[in-house]
């Protein structure tokens, strides 16, 4: 892999260095988290769930998105808990111009937005679409897709937690193998998410050669913010895919929320990389080795994998997948410390 | 906030209104609450120093006000940077991770920097017309002055030796800790008005305290008497005391004659010292004589294993029997037995040498003590004080290696602080109660992901050749650049540094930033009580209360 993600080297060893603050560094090279100015796209009051990750996801991507653009943008949003929480009727969170239409065309309007923006001369104002898994690698694929196709000046972000979560915890094709859900329950021979179904958003979204892909979490935020900043500095389209856990559909405790998320990079299952026109550019490299039942076990969904061993082939199984994404993504390098 | 439209649908009548308007905290079951932990090197200090309160100020660069954190507590940070063994690293949680924050060289770093640049301590309170004698100019005398002095009281030190200092000077070699170090740190505290009187030998206390109208009495002479054992031997001239010869290093112009091959008994620090400062003085063999194992050696084990370097020779498991007519010594194996003591095993063996060294410990000259009415002197012939470090006699007090203790110099200076606090209050007819002190912040309490990893900054040390030969100073401090990588490793245990964590991971956005070192709050109108702050905190400075529902 080449030109590994350009990270700023930081002067001293420093207390607190992957906090989301470090008051030891620049103002300047402060997280937008940080910040006591920060804008709080998603404000409080928000119906979202104890522990959320996704709530904390869209804040984290759309308070990067406004600091990199001046707090020009548009926020079109598919169907889905990010929608529903933020607006039931007649209130709302958003502390930026919103846009709700339908469950499979946020793609689709975004990229009208974005036309409309072009046509009337401000094209500063920036379009960030945003939607859950079911909304991005299901219903609104075939818009995704072809946004991505035409090239349009629109940031995607997906907040990824697996499933269907706002409707009951019903299977997506984000769903990963062995995962219980409503619609793949932990029953017969083959409990939970049968393997080889599903698909990776992010490398389809790779193969249509767009300007910007990229994964990345909550459990990361600097990553995450210097993705999205980047992502802002780009026209064209753009692809972000993060990763939120779910404490309901996911069946963790609220308090685990990104340290679920900081063990699903730690162990593989979720790699954190960025490609450019098709080529991987990037990828943070795992600082704490852990296998993958140390992700797998606090959760529920999972729990039918350590019920009298049955489960020992399909957790090999998983790292299996694991193992595959460090060797792909070339995770495990001399992870480098204070990536700011 | 909406106001209904009569001509309208009630579907659209309603205005759109924020999610403010939903307090979100009526879910909550448990609430966040910031805490102040007690962090394990600030419990471990027996000075009791605010360890990550100056570290925290030498991380920022501000060394001056790293150094008054110091000195609140402990007036001789050059000297403790040097002799003190250092608890505090031993206790410190980032040795699980990489290696323990090197506090002692940082604390040697601030002293040497506040001796460079003469800082001088704050002033202390208004006179309080007290006067307070001090018996002893050594470590625990001279913090109990400094103390006294800065609460307002007059204080006069009698000291019986030439010199002030103690064991400072008597009981640790300059190759630890240099004497214009010791001499610097001493001037200061004598600089503040505290008045030495030296080669003062106190010998009735209640008529010196009388005569001076002094209100109370610290007493603080050490323990200097070595302990002896019996072994025959044609040449009584032959064997010495370790703290005799370790004296006369410092008094005298003549460094004492041991021979090329010196045997020291005993297995504590002080016999490490003797032979590693007889190996300096051109003994070709230094051959520390012990009678437990080397696991069982009082010494610190990193004295042990830089004597060893320097080529001293340890027999453990032997004790000495006597020395024969023809000068060698006659040893005995020994054997651990069943409860892992050492038995004589009848086995004999003899070794050559020219001198032996006694370093088997030392009592308290208690005689003067004695007369004292209500002074209670316990078996092992040390003074017996309460929790206040006062004696059985009203007013006098004792601390150092003088009282029950573990005989450091960090100890020492530890009781004088105390002796002081408890003197002061004493003196305005009160009792000094100490704060209570905060939960401990263990290792289970923190979230160790967010700090990086760094290996400790190495001291450079002298190569062992020129250790062997000289009595420079073996350690080097740190510069300025690794003195503050040191103190930036700190993990500040327990107490928020204002990292923003909770602040970022809230999803509800209900921590409220206050600004630069004013700390956060909860709002607790939309805090559902998720944890993730809790949980999420690197240092344990959150805790989770369940709430009255």
């Amino acid at each position: 892999m080449s030109g590994k993600t350009s990270e700023q080297k930081i002067k001293f060893y420093q207390k607190g260095t992957f906090t989301v603050g470090n008051r030891l560094v620049d103002e300047a090279r402060r997280s937008v988290q940080g910040s006591m100015e920060r804008s709080n796209a998603i404000t409080s009051g928000h119906r979202a769930c104890q522990g959320c990750g996704e709530a904390l996801g869209a804040r984290y991507a759309l308070d990067a998105a406004m600091r990199a653009t001046g707090g020009q943008i548009i926020a079109v949003n598919a169907t889905g808990c990010l929608e529903v929480f933020t607006t039931p009727y007649p209130e709302t969170s958003w502390q930026v111009p919103w846009l709700h239409s339908l469950f499979g065309n946020a793609a689709a309007v975004a990229s009208g937005v974005a036309a409309a923006m072009r046509v009337k001369g401000r094209e500063q104002v920036r379009v960030v679409a945003q939607g859950g898994d079911g909304g991005t690698t299901d219903i609104g694929f075939g818009c995704l897709s072809g946004m991505f196709e035409r090239n349009d000046d629109v940031l995607y972000i997906c907040y990824d937690n697996e499933a269907y979560m706002n409707t009951g915890v019903q299977r997506s094709s984000a769903t990963p193998p062995t995962a219980r859900t409503a619609t793949t329950p932990a029953a017969g021979p083959k409990p939970g998410n049968v393997f080889g179904t599903g698909k990776n958003l992010p490398l389809i979204a790779m193969a249509h050669n767009i300007p910007y892909v990229a994964t990345a979490s909550v459990a990361h935020l600097h990553d995450l913010e210097r993705k999205v900043e980047k992502a802002m500095a780009i026209r064209g389209a753009r692809y972000i895919h993060v990763f939120v856990p779910c404490p309901l559909g996911w069946g963790s405790a609220s308090h685990d929320t990104i340290r679920l998320a900081r063990l699903a990079s730690e162990c593989g299952l979720f790699p954190l990389f960025e490609a450019e026109h098709g080529e991987i550019t990037g990828s943070i490299a795992i600082r704490r080795k852990v296998p993958v039942e140390d992700y797998l076990k606090p959760q529920k969904r999972f729990a039918h994998l350590f019920k009298d061993g049955d489960g020992i082939e399909r957790i090999a199984r998983l790292q299996r997948m694991a193992d595959a994404n460090i060797k792909r993504f070339d995770l495990q390098r001399d992870a480098k410390e204070a990536p700011l | 906030m909406s106001q209904q439209h009569p001509d309208v649908p009630f579907a659209v009548t309603l205005d759109v209104g924020s999610s403010l308007a939903n307090l979100t905290g009526t879910w909550r079951t448990e609430r966040p609450v910031y805490v102040d932990r007690l962090p394990p090197c600030n419990h471990a200090c027996p000075a009791g120093e605010n360890i990550q309160a100056w570290l925290a100020y030498a991380e920022e660069g501000d060394y001056e006000a790293a150094w008054r954190e110091a000195m609140r507590d402990n007036p001789l940070p050059a000297i403790m940077g040097r002799a003190c063994y250092h608890p505090c690293e031993g206790a410190c949680n980032r040795s699980p991770l990489d290696d323990a924050v090197n506090i002692h060289a940082v604390e040697r770093f601030l002293g040497d920097q506040a001796i460079e640049k003469g800082w001088v301590p704050a002033a202390g309170a208004a006179p309080t017309g007290k006067k307070v004698l001090v018996i002893g100019a050594g470590p625990s005398g001279l913090s109990a002055a400094y103390h006294l002095r800065r609460l307002g009281h007059a204080v006069t030190i009698r000291e019986a030796g030439p010199v002030p200092g103690g064991m400072m000077r008597f009981g640790i070699p300059a190759y630890r800790l240099p004497r214009e170090i010791v001499q610097a740190e001493i001037d200061r505290i004598l600089a503040m008005g505290v008045d030495l009187d030296l080669n003062h030998k106190v010998e009735d206390i209640q008529a010196e305290m009388k005569d001076g109208g002094f209100d109370a009495c610290f007493l603080a002479i050490g323990a200097h008497l070595a302990k002896r054992v019996d072994i025959p031997t044609p040449d009584a001239g032959k064997i010495l005391d370790a703290i005799g010869v370790l004296r006369e290093m410092d008094t005298s112009e003549n460094p004492p004659l041991l021979g090329r091959r010196v045997v020291v008994y005993g297995g504590g620090n002080t016999a490490i010292d003797m032979a590693r400062t007889a190996k300096r003085l051109g003994a070709e063999e230094a051959i520390i004589v012990y009678r437990r194992t080397r696991e069982m050696m009082p010494a610190h084990d990193f004295e042990v294993e830089e004597a060893l370097a320097e080529g001293v020779i340890l027999n453990w498991l032997t004790t000495i029997k006597e020395i024969d007519d023809s000068g060698s010594f006659v040893v005995e194996k020994m054997a651990l037995n069943d409860e892992g003591w050492p038995e004589p095993t009848g086995e004999f063996d003899t070794i050559e040498a020219d001198s032996l060294v006694l370093a088997l410990g030392q009592n308290v000259d208690t005689g003067f003590i004695a007369k004292v009415p209500g002074v209670e002197i316990d078996k092992d012939g040390v003074i017996q004080v309460g929790p206040d470090m006062m004696t059985g006699f009203e007013g006098l007090f004792a601390g150092g290696d003088m009282v029950p203790s573990e005989r450091t110099i960090t100890v020492a200076v530890g009781h004088g602080k105390k002796a002081a606090r408890h003197i002061d209050a004493w003196l305005g007819g009160a009792r000094h109660e100490p704060p209570p002190r905060h939960e401990l912040a263990g290792m289970d309490k923190l979230n160790t992901w967010y700090y990086a990893d760094a290996p400790k900054a190495v001291q450079p040390a002298l190569d062992v050749v020129r250790r062997q030969t000289s009595f420079d100073e073996i350690h080097r401090g740190l510069d300025e650049t690794n003195a503050l990588y040191e103190a930036r490793r700190c993990l500040s245990c327990g107490n928020c540094f204002e990292c923003d964590n909770c602040y970022g991971v809230c999803p509800d956005n209900s921590v409220i930033k206050l600004g630069p070192g004013k700390r956060f709050e909860f709002n607790y109108d939309y805090c559902k009580g998720c944890g993730i702050c809790a949980a999420e905190c690197p240092c344990g400075a959150i805790e989770m209360v369940p709430e009255n529902i």
